[in-house]
């Protein structure tokens, strides 16, 4: 288990779809309708093409590591965390996203590995998106 | 339009406290706004533009210029966290090479020690669109730089201990600054044994954090020529700014925005990394360092490393006499921010009035960078070429 803290992420009406999502354990991403781009973070246009048409779709929470730290200081409600690993994830559809590894032994991790979403419920209608390894 | 010799900065002044209990922040822009005027030889009746960043309190340059007991013509508050001092010299060379003002005051402060503010800072920006997706994962500043660090240890075999040889070149060079806030001189095994911050970066991969300030003061041509007959002043011979986005997604953390802003700023003043014989680059930690040179052109991308290893920053005779007072890693970082002091030595260094130890030998032309907000996220980058001479 994670000792991470769930802070609940600040929601409006233009993120509630993908938070919903969250909530359901599903990670709902907007699409662009017009050039098919897979939008990141989550907005309710396409800032690619312009396009006002966009269309909310499950990726399939599998990516790779791009990049991450091992944090052994942290702030507010993290400072009791340490050590925790912040990191890119970059989804097999594409975007890279800030998240957080939930790794036992974090000296084992490396660049490249294969990781897959897991989510941490909030207690407030949304989950933290947060990646294991596959 | 070019701006390229068609203003110089003839005032500079760096506070010399690190510690400031006993002044107000407005007070703290008061004195270095004081001391860069008189570092100029003119009056805040002469100054008809000011600048000032987000650590300004208040509304912006409206309350501080009313505070200042100014009538500026022009006003600009633009804010790219610690980069935003050299935007607003690039914006004042613009607005006086277009003739609607002729003397701009820019002022920088910051009490992050006495003051209350949360040393570092934290991550995202409260009610900022991309605040829900950055926020809740435990961002803290160093932890995002150590990401950009740890892409480009993988993509390029970059090492700690290579990123170690930029923390000592600024000490060899702060011991000579009385003012420096750390003035050891350390070790590459000394930086590997400190605690680590956010693997991998260690403490002393860190920039300070400090009280302090900077003004600078820009000036036309002709005023420019009439101080001490010119003989300080700093010709603002190339400028160049953009930002660096997470791309919709596709951030690259291996590269700054500099790769563009210092790609303009070399076109405008007509000259190469080859030409530029001493550089302020902006180092809010150590890996900051090594992707700016990269990108600036002074090695090719992947190169830093080894490019900053044996001395290649330190000032005189290095290849690259980097942060001669010291920088961000010992000097000072006034409010969390390093821009004007990048400003301020590169003035020195043009002027000849760097520390007899550490100034580089007919410093003709230098280079100022600077770097606002997160490796990690999004950057504000700005770059300013300045000269002796307009030539
Ligand atoms: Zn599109």
């Amino acid at each position: 288990m994670s000792n991470l803290p769930v802070p609940a992420p600040s929601v409006n009406s233009e993120t509630k779809p993908f938070w919903d999502g969250t909530a359901e354990g599903r990670l709902v991403l907007p699409h662009c309708d017009r050039c098919a781009f897979v939008i990141w973070y989550p907005r309710s246009f396409c800032p690619e093409c312009g396009s006002s048409e966009v269309t909310w779709k499950d990726v399939s929470g599998l990516g790779t590591i791009y990049s991450f730290s091992i944090t052994r200081k942290g702030q507010g409600e993290y400072r009791n965390a340490t050590p925790y690993v912040l990191a890119y994830v970059q989804l097999d559809e594409g975007p890279r996203v800030l998240t957080n590894v939930v790794e036992e032994d974090p000296d084992a991790l490396e660049v490249g590995q294969r990781v897959r979403v897991v989510f941490h419920d909030t207690g407030q209608g949304t989950a933290l998106y947060r990646f294991a390894r596959a | 339009m070019s701006i390229r010799g068609r203003s110089a900065i003839v005032g500079a002044f760096e506070h010399p406290l690190r510690d400031i209990p006993h002044l107000t922040l407005p007070q703290v822009h008061r004195e270095v706004a004081a001391g860069a005027l008189a570092d100029a030889g003119l009056a805040f009746s002469d100054v008809d533009a000011y600048f000032c960043a987000g650590d300004a309190p208040g509304f912006g340059a409206l309350s501080m210029a009313e505070y200042l007991g100014l009538k500026p013509r022009i006003i600009d508050s633009t804010e790219t966290g610690g980069s935003s001092y050299l935007f607003h010299v690039g914006h004042a060379a613009a607005l006086i090479a277009a003739g609607k003002c002729s003397v701009a005051l820019i002022t920088l402060a910051g009490k992050p020690r006495t003051g209350g503010a949360a040393p570092g800072g934290s991550g995202g920006f409260g009610g900022s669109p991309e605040a829900g997706f950055e926020n809740p994962w435990g961002i803290t500043v160093p932890n995002a730089y150590a990401l950009a660090a740890r892409r480009h240890m993988y993509e390029f075999g970059t090492t700690s201990a290579q990123l170690a040889e930029i923390k000592v070149a600024a000490s060899l060079h702060a011991q000579h600054n009385p003012h420096a806030y750390l003035r050891d001189v350390v070790t590459v095994q000394e930086v590997l044994d400190s605690p680590m911050v956010a693997d991998p970066l260690h403490r002393l991969d860190c920039c300070v954090i400090t009280d302090g300030g900077g003004a600078v003061v820009v000036a036309n041509p002709e005023i420019a020529r009439s101080l001490g007959g010119g003989r300080r002043a700093a010709w603002v011979l190339g400028h160049g700014e953009t930002m660096k986005s997470t791309n919709n997604g596709r951030i690259d953390l291996t590269h700054t925005g500099a790769l563009w802003s210092g790609a303009a700023a070399f076109a405008e003043a007509g000259v190469t990394p080859a030409d530029i014989r001493y550089a302020s680059i902006y180092d809010s930690f150590t890996i900051t360092v090594l992707q700016t040179i990269e990108d600036l052109g002074f090695c090719a991308k992947g190169e830093g490393g080894r490019f900053v290893s044996d001395g290649g920053l330190v000032a005189p005779f290095g290849r690259l006499p980097f942060n001669t007072d010291g920088g961000g890693l010992c000097n000072n970082h006034p409010g969390n921010r390093g821009g004007m002091t990048k400003i301020i030595e590169a003035v020195r260094q043009v002027r000849g009035e760097a520390h007899p130890a550490v100034q580089v030998p007919d410093c003709s032309l230098a280079l100022a960078h600077g770097t606002g907000g997160n490796l990690g996220t999004r950057t504000g980058a700005a770059t300013l070429i300045l000269g002796q001479e307009v030539a």
